[in-house]
């Protein structure tokens, strides 16, 4: 009796065992902003060669200091993400649907949408009517094409350390 | 022998978490997470606990360090407050080639890549500030500008807050009562029942969260250990993209002079001028500035005037 009741718990820590190696064969992270930027060499000013959506899986190929080597899901083509792109969290856009239940049962899940959001905002605007947010819209409007960083370097006589950081 | 007794025991515990997965046992898990808004709230059914339990396990992970679409709300909502109290300095020229500066240092940086991406804006106060709101949206005084006499040193300055930003050290600020606050709501949200009530509730610890933020960063000021890391940093980036890294210095010796004692900027935030200088000094050395016409002379048509 004794040695049945022990038996079964040894069998599920195999099982586990098992699960968790099948797992690390392919490694899959999340792009966790709304943008992220697929790069054609692990560096700041690399070619972009894809730009990724929030919650968009790669499954990772390799790392060089901050940057994933990845393979984005159905773009047909690979490059390099910076780390700060990525979570290991699987991202999950709606709470409480069948993907939320994977992700919770592997224990990597980030809800999006959750928490601090988009509600969360409007009803602090309407609890602080005083405060306007226009100007943080224009600022989120101000945006700098990646060929216009290239072309500042140059003119400004900047020469990039190369690899290290992006 | 004593390997395998250790493997039995964290087989038996694991199996006895499976085999407890359901109703009360998910409670318990929601309950030491801190105190329990749900249960406070009435029923709750195994379905939502279900729930709860699922969204609980994203959330513990997450709170310390709060998913980068959070920080990116908490961050407007902290800029909407430090622009509505400066106010905005709008001169295209001058915002145009801040962000051009500010976004190569920031691709630059160790954390490049944020939910909304960075954003600079000039602010028209001659008080000697800078801010950097969670996410990568930033604020420069005019004052703090006619510290720089070089974009070298502008650079210096945006370098500075991309590393606060980078560290997280406005969400740092954050109370840990209220860390806790929010996680009990968010797993009471879990389970999809996202009221009023609960709305209402994560509203007031959103709001509480915004004036921990930027009480920190316009009165009281980051601890100085946070500065020097972010003066750390600074030199690393600024160092990669090409510049300088003594435009810092030059910076603050321009600061040194311009600051007013018992002034409520950077007077009353940061370590002294000084006491950075030492610091910055002892990773770069000394070092005379130069800096190519080309340079100088878009830093001057963009700032002269400023």
């Amino acid at each position: 009796m004794k040695r049945h009741f022990s038996a079964l718990p040894v069998f599920l820590l195999v099982l586990l065992a098992a699960s968790t190696t099948a797992g690390d064969a392919v490694k899959m992270m999340s792009v966790q902003v709304k943008q992220g930027e697929v790069r054609a060499t692990p560096y700041f000013l690399g070619k972009i060669v894809a730009t990724l959506s929030y919650g968009d899986r790669v499954e990772v190929l390799g790392s060089k200091e901050s940057w994933f080597h990845v393979s984005p899901q159905g773009k047909g083509v690979t490059g390099w993400m910076h780390a700060s792109a990525l979570s290991e969290k699987r991202i999950v856009l709606k709470a409480g649907g069948k993907d939320a239940q994977v992700g919770a049962s592997s224990g990597e899940l980030a809800l999006a949408g959750k928490g601090f959001n988009a509600d969360v905002e409007a009803e602090f605007k309407t609890r602080n009517r005083n405060i306007d947010f226009s100007w943080i819209d224009r600022m989120q409007a101000m945006t700098v094409p990646p060929e216009r960083i290239a072309a500042f370097l140059q003119e400004g006589g900047l020469v990039p350390a190369q690899g290290g950081g992006k | 022998m004593k390997t395998f007794r250790g493997a039995t025991a964290i087989a038996f515990l694991l199996a006895g978490l499976a085999a407890g997965g359901s109703g009360c046992a998910a409670m318990e898990q929601v309950a030491q997470v801190g105190t329990s808004v749900a249960q406070s709230q009435g029923v709750v059914t195994g379905d939502q606990a279900k729930s709860i339990m699922r969204s609980t396990t994203a959330v513990a992970r997450s709170l310390e360090d709060f998913t980068p679409e959070q920080e990116y709300y908490i961050g407007r909502s902290v800029g909407a407050v430090i622009v509505n109290r400066y106010k905005p300095y709008p001169n295209a020229q001058a915002n145009s080639y801040l962000n051009l500066l500010g976004q190569t240092l920031a691709q630059a940086s160790d954390r490049p890549e944020t939910f909304g991406g960075y954003h600079f804006l000039v602010l028209d106060s001659d008080e000697i500030n800078a801010f950097a709101a969670p996410g990568g949206l930033i604020f420069v005084s005019r004052g703090m500008l006619r510290c720089c006499r070089s974009e070298d040193a502008v650079a210096a300055v945006l370098a500075h807050e991309i590393a606060h930003i980078q560290f997280r050290h406005g969400i740092q600020s954050i109370e840990k009562s209220r860390q806790t606050q929010a996680l009990t709501i968010l797993a009471a949200e879990g389970a999809k029942t996202f009221g009023k009530k609960e709305l209402a509730d994560l509203t007031k610890t959103f709001e509480g969260s915004i004036t921990d933020i930027t009480s920190t960063m316009i009165t009281n000021g980051y601890s100085r250990g946070f500065e020097q890391e972010a003066d750390a940093s600074a030199v690393r980036t600024l160092s990669r993209v090409g510049y300088n890294p003594n435009a810092l210095v030059a910076m603050l010796r321009e600061m040194e002079g311009r600051l007013k004692p018992g002034g409520l900027d950077f007077a009353k935030t940061h370590p002294s001028p000084a006491s950075r200088i030492t610091d910055i000094e002892s990773i770069v050395g000394r070092a005379a500035l130069t800096e190519p016409p080309a340079r100088q002379e878009r830093f001057r048509s963009a700032m002269g005037n400023i």
